[in-house]
């Protein structure tokens, strides 16, 4: 029994080496392992031998049968690594060769120039309020301290609709009546921005849109001062534009804040060097700003000297030309699909 | 506002040494400078020459051949566009090399086969004032080849324009922005006092002034100037007046603009001969009164919103602050002249200028408001001017006063000021800032308290914030140290804000570009929309395209669709969010303003769109919405088309454009459409997701056919599938839909995958087979077999 044993065993290699396939293999290992192979009825026939006998032909089957394992598990692995191999060499793929692209949306520049300035100022603590677009005369101008025929009228080219009474409606030229009414309805403290679409009468060029977009913003609490706002305008300058641009104040005129300033920061293309689009000045104009005007807080019922604040304002679509290098505003509003897929964020 | 340094430097002793300096003070005084022109520089190289010959270019019509005498007696050819050249005129000339103005080089250059050895220049290529119309003729006895900084005797000067804003009418005038600098820079402040010989008189019994109504005229001062010979201006009146973009007249109409500029009154010189008896009168305009006007217009006046200056007859001869009349102009003849320097209330003289269309320098100034207490000083100037030609001041003075508010005195507390401002500025330091611009303080009864006396200058300035801003702005804006915001408060999006940004987010993903038409359509467009033609119309549009306020977002995203068409782009994706304009409802006065989300997929079936609805139902987590095909919306496929409806609320639209207004718009694709009204659609509670436990029991999988009439939505079928599978059903889902032989036509059968598990055991048999009985149960009670 034992030279039966020590026969299979030498002979097993072989057996296993000339298996070609994972398949070939298995055969071979049931042909030698299996519940009918060689091993295993020699197994079987061990009960006519003597307890000593036993012990000796068991020990040497236990052997053979780790031998032979340990040949097939290599031969296995060889095999199974070259059946990959050449099954991965026929799924070759030209990652290249491609036959249509999914198409990708985007996002209008306005939209993502609005949700960036807004996350910067929720960053700093404002809410988002929003109003409609067509407007009363009071929430334009009456109750931001322009009563009618006061000649700071002329600095909005006035849209006005026909409804109500003759230019008592109209297309609200600032996003400022959303002051007026988060004002109106609801309690200071106040820290909100204020962003939408505006309207003047304009012809459309390269920089002029009768439909544009601005964005607001509004503190009013106790003890609100012009440094506040300058400090908050700083922020918010180097939080959206980058830590090396810097914003400055200097004396305008607008009917509902005072005092009033001019929102200039560095210019972003030459960082303040000076350079063709700042008109070598360093500095780009952005908007207006200043302490809420007394005569505004009495027309929303708030006591100018309980209450103070500010309100700043500046357009939106001049900050998409600029951060993008589109030339012309125009761009933006055709739906031209060439020119809104080249910003898909 | 322009103003000269050597001007400015009348009235303080500004350094002249750094003009973008002294540009940067004024800037963050708010008179921004706007550009800086230093006069007289860059004019090396330019020399004065005689012309000894003009030809015709031989092969252009538009330029000429001069030859020219530098003096040396030699011709030189120069190419010239100008025609007012004659032989033996002194002109200047850009020699070789010269760097001009502008920063244009000067070099030898063929025109048309013709050398120019240099340029003859004009008014404007020198920066000496606007005139482009020819070239500057010059003395003709000057020497030749002369500089031409000396021929002239040009003194260097810098040229500052500043945008004064409207609350500045006291900076409308050079004497004004000196004023503000000055006090800035710490320098002296004075207006010169004129020196003028007085003649003997009396204007008193000379010219007098009756003011009808006061509420047009605060103040009517008249003075008399004899003597007077009408010739051209002295060159530097000429020269300043040119500087400051208005062109020299005559010596009277000069020294009456030169005035202005200077001190900032608007005032008027009427020929006292046609002035019957020199009595005026200031009255409102009669209704339909007309006037011929100094610049040869014969114009219709408005009552109550024109005033004029009227004659002893009380026929106009003026328009109060806006222009003179004709009848009384100066002319060569003159030989006495009545002066008036008036104060008109400012809001007449705004109303005046704009309804009739008529800006001035001099309207400019009297709708901000001039400084009533300068009517003297402004005419004896005017006068001193005037002397040298020989002309004389009569003695004595007519004012008549009419309504004129007095000057406030406006109560100043130094902790409002630093309260407002954030500063710690002392009440002395208050009171040095606001001395020099002519605020008198006060200090009062009060501790820190002062009382301001805002001058004449000042109209704008009426109560203690105005103040505040003065304060402000001498004391420094960049010297407001700004305060880091540290609030408490905490920002946020609204659901709304939130909700719109998943929708973008999901359309994106989808491949859909935004897209941002105009609110506005023309008359029209609606219609060929197939949408009713009720609209918000525009009062003033600049175009008939931009005349209508949109009802709705289709007709711009099927324009935008269009436009990319006729540009070789088809299958166009477009989605917007933006707000609709309808009528206002009864009682309102605002339009319907309403905020749509609207899609548009070119060259897709209405399919496409209910499955962007689907994914945007299921992202917004919009539950119970259905598409009632019943009846169709006007102006889609009316076989392909539905509104989305939850219980009784009409949400939107989808679908596919009608074929009729693909059409009428020119469209080539078929196009799905999907309109959402958000604020119908996203004001019940919604996108909640709650989460559903996981079951750890194998699933099984139910698939089951039906035949179904064609008219039964597959919708009711899903629905009812859904009820009738109970609780042990994860999904449904819809695998093949199939028309034709056997089913019969009018039905098609629909086969829907059902995923059933149970969360606490694995199903048996039973439990499936029970399912199924349900469901084939109740699907046909509403007319659906299963198939075998």
């Amino acid at each position: 029994m034992i030279d039966d044993i020590t026969r299979i065993a030498a002979a097993a290699p072989a057996l296993i080496a000339g298996a070609s396939s994972v398949d070939e293999l298995r055969a071979v290992e049931a042909d030698l392992l299996g519940k009918k192979g060689e091993l295993t009825l020699l197994k079987k026939g061990m009960g006519g031998l003597d307890p000593e006998g036993r012990k000796v032909a068991g020990s040497a089957l236990n052997d053979a049968r780790d031998s032979i394992e340990a040949v097939l598990a290599l031969r296995r692995s060889d095999l199974e690594s070259a059946e990959r191999a050449s099954m991965v060499a026929t799924e070759q793929l030209d990652l290249t060769e491609l036959l249509e692209l999914p198409e990708r949306g985007s996002l209008h520049l306005v939209t993502q120039t609005w949700d960036r300035l807004v996350d910067v100022f929720i960053g700093m603590g404002f809410t988002v309020a929003e109003g409609p677009e067509v407007e009363t005369d009071w929430y334009n101008f009456e109750a931001l301290n322009i009563p009618a025929a006061h000649p700071a009228r002329g600095m909005w080219d006035t849209l006005y609709v026909d409804l109500g009474d003759p230019e008592t409606v109209l297309l609200r030229t600032h996003t400022s009546p959303v002051q007026i009414r988060v004002m109106t309805d609801g309690e200071p403290p106040i820290y909100a921005v204020m962003p939408g679409r505006v309207y003047r009468r304009d012809t459309a060029d390269a920089s002029h849109m009768p439909v544009f977009h601005q964005i607001e913003g509004l503190v009013v609490d106790r003890n609100i001062s012009f440094a506040d706002l300058a400090g908050t305008l700083e922020a918010f300058t180097s939080a959206y534009f980058g830590g090396s641009i810097h914003s400055r104040l200097r004396p305008p005129y607008f009917p509902f804040t005072e005092p009033s300033a001019e929102y200039d920061i560095n210019c972003v293309f030459c960082e303040g060097n000076g350079c063709r689009t700042c008109g070598q000045t360093g500095w780009l104009e952005l908007g207006g700003c200043g302490m809420v005007h007394p005569t505004v807080l009495t027309n929303v019922g708030l006591d100018p000297e309980e209450w103070s604040g500010f309100a700043f304002g500046f357009g939106l679509d001049r900050l998409a030309l600029m951060r993008h290098g589109v030339d012309d505003i125009r761009e933006m509003y055709t739906g031209d699909v060439r020119f809104l897929e080249q910003f898909p964020s | 506002m322009k103003v000269l340094l050597s001007w400015l430097q009348e009235f303080a002793p500004f350094p002249g040494d750094d003009p973008v300096a002294l540009g940067d003070v004024m800037s963050d005084l708010g008179m921004a400078v706007e550009s800086i022109e230093r006069i007289g520089e860059g004019l090396d190289g330019i020399v004065t020459v005689k012309v000894l010959d003009l030809r015709a270019h031989p092969d252009a019509d538009k330029i000429q051949l001069v030859d020219v005498d530098l003096g040396d007696g030699e011709a030189l050819q120069i190419c010239c566009g100008a025609t007012n050249l004659t032989v033996g005129d002194v002109v200047p000339l850009a020699t070789l090399g010269t760097t001009m103005p502008d920063g244009m080089e000067i070099a030898r250059r063929k025109m048309r086969g013709e050398w120019s050895n240099g340029m003859l220049c004009s008014g404007r290529e020198l920066a000496l004032g606007e005139d482009h119309s020819g070239i500057y003729i010059l003395d003709p006895s000057l020497a030749l080849g002369l500089p031409i900084v000396e021929a002239l005797g040009i003194t260097p000067d810098v040229l500052f324009d500043l945008e004064i804003n409207p609350n500045r009418p006291d900076a409308m005038s050079v004497a004004g922005v000196a004023r503000d600098l000055a006090a800035r820079l710490g320098l002296l402040f004075a207006i010169p006092e004129p020196s003028v010989e007085e003649q003997a008189g009396d204007t008193g019994s000379i010219a007098s002034v009756d003011i009808i109504d006061p509420d047009l005229c605060g103040l009517f001062h008249i003075r008399v100037i004899d003597g007077i010979k009408i010739e051209p201006s002295p060159r530097w009146i000429a020269d300043r007046l040119s500087a400051l973009g208005m062109r020299p007249i005559n010596n009277v109409v000069d020294a009456s603009n030169y005035v202005m500029l200077e001190l900032g009154q608007p005032n008027h010189t009427y020929d006292l001969a046609k002035v019957p008896g020199g009595a005026l009168r200031v009255r409102w305009a009669r209704d339909g009164e007309t006037i011929p006007t100094l610049d040869g217009v014969e114009r219709t006046l408005t009552g109550g919103r024109d005033g004029v200056i009227a004659d002893a007859s009380d026929s106009a001869v003026g328009i109060a602050g806006v222009m003179g009349g004709a009848s009384t102009e100066i002319s060569e003849t003159t030989t006495t002249v009545l002066l008036e320097c008036a104060w008109w209330q400012p809001m007449a003289i705004a109303r005046s200028s704009k309804f009739m269309g008529l800006r001035s320098e001099a309207s400019a100034r009297f709708e901000r408001g001039v400084d009533p207490a300068i009517v003297d000083l402004a005419a004896r100037r005017l006068a001193e001017l005037l002397a040298p030609s020989g002309a004389r001041l009569v003695q004595g003075s007519v004012t008549v006063n009419g309504e004129l508010a007095p000057t406030p005195a406006v109560r100043v507390r130094t902790g409002r000021v630093n309260q407002l401002l954030g500063t710690d500025i002392s009440t002395e330091q208050i009171i040095s800032l606001l001395t020099p611009i002519g605020f008198v303080c006060e200090l009062g009864g009060e501790d820190d308290v002062l009382t301001v006396t805002v001058p004449t200058f000042r109209p704008d300035t009426t109560n203690e914030t105005d103040v505040i801003e003065e304060i402000a702005r001498h004391y420094g804006y960049s010297k407001i140290l700004g305060r880091a915001p540290t609030s408490a408060h905490t920002g946020s999006l609204t659901p709304i804000q939130r909700d719109r940004r998943s929708i973008r987010q999901v359309l994106v993903g989808l491949g859909i570009h935004e897209a941002m038409p105009l609110p506005f359509l023309a008359p029209g467009d609606l219609a060929r929309c197939g949408l009713p033609p009720e609209a918000v119309t525009v009062t003033n549009p600049l175009a008939a395209e931009e005349s209508v306020l949109r009802t709705s977002l289709r007709p711009g995203l099927l324009q935008a669709i269009a436009y990319n068409e006729s540009h070789r782009t088809d299958g166009v994706a477009l989605f917007e969010l933006g707000k609709v304009f309808a009528l206002p409802s009864s009682g309102e006065t605002l339009p319907d303003e309403r905020e749509h989300l609207a899609v548009a997929l070119a060259g897709r079936d209405a399919t496409a769109a209910a499955n962007v609805w689907a994914l945007l139902a299921q992202t917004l987590g919009l539950n119970d919405v259905v598409i009632d095909q019943s009846a169709p919306p006007a102006g889609l496929h009316p076989g392909r088309s539905g509104v989305l409806r939850r219980g009784g609320e009409q949400l939107g639209e989808i679908g596919e454009i009608d074929p009729g207004v693909l059409d009428a718009l020119g469209l080539r694709e078929r196009v799905a459409w999907l309109q959402l009204d958000l604020g119908v659609a996203l004001a019940a509670p919604h996108g909640e997701h709650r989460y559903h436990h996981i079951s750890r029991y194998p699933s099984s999988d139910l698939d089951l056919a039906f035949e179904v009439d064609s008219a039964e939505p597959a919708a009711s079928i899903e629905a009812a599938v859904r009820s009738a599978a109970g609780p042990l059903l994860v999904t449904v889902s819809l695998f093949d839909v199939f028309r034709g032989h056997p089913i019969p036509d009018g039905r098609r059968s629909l086969a829907y995958r059902l995923r059933l598990q149970a969360p606490d055991r694995t199903l048996t048999d039973d439990d499936i087979g029970g399912v199924q009985r349900s469901v084939v149960e109740a699907l046909g009670a509403i007319g659906a077999t299963l198939r075998g």
